[in-house]
């Protein structure tokens, strides 16, 4: 019988399915990071300016992904701006809005902590050595930022591609989703197949992330002290 | 303290490696009951770790440490009842930064060694007292001085009623204001007749406390000699240039 | 919520159902409730598997500590939902049978143990060897050492991170309502299918969560403010 529910695995095109319901998934976390990059670098930089009023607004903006759970911003998306817009928005789109805005949230906390945890004599001996402001950012900031922010950017793709499995509640057709599926359809067949799919989903998350956390780490390591 | 009756500690052909660096090589010597042994030399030449190994905080490789009828070389020593018999003051005070000092005094005694907290505190309060510090038995590390601080690392030592003490350069660390008030802490003890090793850099108090000195370069000891004969006539040449270089007079 | 789009302008009018909020409160509060329990219940084994886990990493026991090692990876990589699907609709094809609950309450401890094991280790590794020698050098043994010396300072230096990881946790809960529970998220979902009230229904969903996170993140940063300064400034 358990023969049975692990066969269900590579009945027909069920492989296939499957690794492409993680690519999905996958997909949305890939969109969402570089759009959170672009948008998080700007209200990183904007958060060392001075100005108070912004930098309280970006705080808060900040703040309500860390206080609220994503699948709460994705609930409201979801269910909430499309009979408020009279439109229909397809789950994926939900997605990458909702994972875009926290990316840049968290991107935005990462580039101004780099930027503000550069010594402020490493500014000042490159300014001794003559060099101009675009040079100053270009050979002494921009480098040694990217080195501190790496660390949290990877370890950020990390949480953010496990927690894009979350789409599959928005009605998002990505890998368990289509484990349910393929657990329905053999419900007779195969009864222990829910072990064996959720068991294989499970890997495949650990195989996608394990990779990216040890990157993390290694950055951290060689580039944080 | 010339002439000591007993012999309380003895090393013989001690041995000592960090891989293929030897730091100890064939370390000879007896320590009597009440003696005073400061060891002088170069930085890098073992002395820290010799003192290390006496309370095992460093295996060794070779050698016997004679004490109290076992032998402190071998791997399956019980240190912890060791320990209790030779105190260690370390560099940098090492005062546990969560407790306050009679917290960290009395952390032993009640723990390690089950006295009762009444007994134990009247100890800690005459050691603290005659150190000049019973006042700031309540404070944390942070509120205290360096010298302050080792003076509680002495008493927290002490408090264990050790047979020996070692002393690991417990002034390396202070402002120059403040070795004073820890050196005469030490003198003190010496006068009591408590057995000592100090490793320290400060050659006129070395010179004063120390029965014996022990030269040590390249993890040997080069020599044994008297204060007296070893700062105006040290035998070995290595000795004389290490003493030259703190005598700047003769440049 | 209704918009209107006029002379080129755009505005959200605000015009909610109070009644029907003030009606679905305690249907709220019951969520809430059982969000709490869930939450605590899981934190709270997450932080006895990670003092124990981080103990026997720190004493580096042979086998135990590749198999915590290996359960650390494992937990931290995988997302949350799938460890409870894998729990709540895998297991019982293998004969074990766990109720809503029990498999929220494993769920999260599993995902929340190895956060806690991490954060008290790397608690541990930040007390200086030289503190461990000087508390060797008065005669403590390894479990008093551990008990009085490591232990203490480990835990304050983890506080930061301990209360990140509660925060972390807590959020987690949210995603309970996959495995049948009757947590916020599912009330929420429930009150718009059935009455249609939307915007209702999710402004409360977001309120509960703010009443539970903000105040309990307040706290925490204020904590830690006073644990780094106060105890340790030396």
């Amino acid at each position: 019988m358990q023969n049975s529910g692990i066969r269900v695995l590579f009945e027909g095109s069920n492989f296939e399915r499957l690794l492409g319901g993680l690519l999905v998934t996958i997909e949305i976390a890939f969109i969402s990071i570089i759009i959170g990059v672009v948008l998080g670098t700007i209200m990183g930089l904007l958060r060392t300016l001075n100005s108070r009023p912004l930098k309280a607004i970006l705080r808060l903006y900040l703040e309500a992904f860390r206080i609220i759970p994503i699948l709460v911003w994705l609930y409201v998306v979801h269910f909430g701006f499309s009979p408020l817009l009279g439109i229909d928005i397809d789950g994926e789109v939900t997605a990458i809005l909702v994972f875009s805005l926290w990316g840049a949230a968290e991107i935005g906390d990462i580039v101004r902590g780099g930027l503000e945890s550069l010594p402020r004599h490493q500014l000042e001996s490159g300014k001794a050595l003559g060099l101009g402001t675009r040079q100053l950012y270009r050979y002494i900031l921009i480098p040694q930022a990217v080195r501190r922010m790496l660390p949290g950017a990877i370890n950020l793709a990390t949480r953010m591609v496990k927690t894009t499995s979350l789409v599959v509640l928005i009605g998002v057709i990505e890998v368990v989703k289509i484990g349910q599926q393929i657990i329905e359809l053999g419900v007779i067949k195969a009864p222990t197949a829910s072990f064996w799919v959720y068991g294989f989903i499970f890997i495949l998350y650990f195989l996608v992330c394990y990779p990216l956390s040890r990157l993390s780490k290694r950055a951290e390591r060689r580039w944080q002290n | 303290m010339t002439h000591p009756e007993e012999i309380l500690l003895e090393i013989e052909g001690l041995e000592k490696s960090f891989g293929d660096r030897k730091v100890l090589e064939g370390i000879n010597l007896q320590v009597g009951k009440g003696e005073v042994i400061v060891i002088l030399g170069p930085s890098g030449c073992g002395k820290s770790t010799f003192l290390r190994c006496l309370n095992g905080l460093e295996p060794v490789q070779a050698g016997r440490i004679h004490y109290r009828s076992q032998d402190l070389a071998k791997p399956d020593v019980d240190f912890r009842e060791v320990r209790q018999h030779i105190g260690m003051v370390f560099q940098n005070y090492e005062l546990f930064p969560h407790m306050t000092v009679i917290e960290n005094i009395l952390l032993g005694p009640l723990k390690v060694q089950k006295r009762s907290r009444d007994e134990a505190q009247r100890q800690a309060e005459q050691l603290l007292e005659r150190v000049g510090l019973l006042d700031r038995k309540d404070a944390y590390p942070r509120q205290l001085s360096g010298g302050q601080k080792q003076r509680i690392a002495i008493v927290r030592a002490l408090c264990m009623n050790p047979e020996i003490m070692l002393f690991d350069e417990v002034t390396a660390s202070l402002d120059p204001e403040m070795v004073r008030e820890v050196l005469e802490v030490i003198l003190g003890l010496a006068k009591q007749g408590m057995t000592m090793l100090i490793v320290t850099h400060e050659m006129g108090f070395a010179r004063s406390v120390g029965d014996r000195i022990v030269f040590m370069d390249q993890g040997k000891i080069c020599e044994i000699s008297s204060p007296e004969q070893f700062f105006t006539s040290p035998s070995t040449e290595r000795a004389q240039h290490f003493l030259d270089i703190f005598q700047y007079d003769k440049l | 919520m209704m918009v209107y789009i006029f002379g080129g302008r755009v505005g959200v009018h605000m015009q909610l159902n109070w009644e029907f909020m003030i009606e679905s409160l305690p249907l709220y509060g019951a969520a809430m409730w059982l969000t709490f329990k869930l939450a605590f219940w899981g934190i709270l084994f997450s932080l006895l598997i990670g003092l124990v886990f981080s103990v026997i990493l720190y004493y580096k026991v042979k086998v135990v500590s590749s198999v915590i090692l290996a359960y650390v990876e494992l937990s931290r990589n995988t997302p949350l939902l799938v460890q409870l699907f894998f729990l709540y609709y895998g297991l019982p094809k293998v004969g074990v049978h766990l109720s809503e609950t029990a498999c929220a309450i494993i769920g999260l401890t599993f995902l929340g143990g190895s956060y806690m094991t991490e954060a008290f280790r790397s608690g541990i590794e930040a007390v200086g060897r030289t503190q461990i020698e000087s508390g060797l050098s008065i005669g403590l043994s390894k479990v008093q050492l551990a008990r009085y010396v490591i232990l203490p300072q480990a835990f304050a230096i983890s506080i930061p991170s301990l209360g990140a990881n509660v925060i972390f946790l807590l959020k987690e809960t949210s995603i309970v309502g996959a495995i049948a529970l009757m947590d916020l998220m599912n009330v929420a979902k429930d009150l718009i299918g059935m009455y249609y009230k939307t915007a209702e229904s999710l402004l409360l969903l977001v309120l509960a969560y703010l009443v539970m996170v903000l105040p309990l993140s307040l706290v925490l940063s204020w904590v830690e403010r006073k644990v780094r300064y106060a105890e340790f400034g030396d």
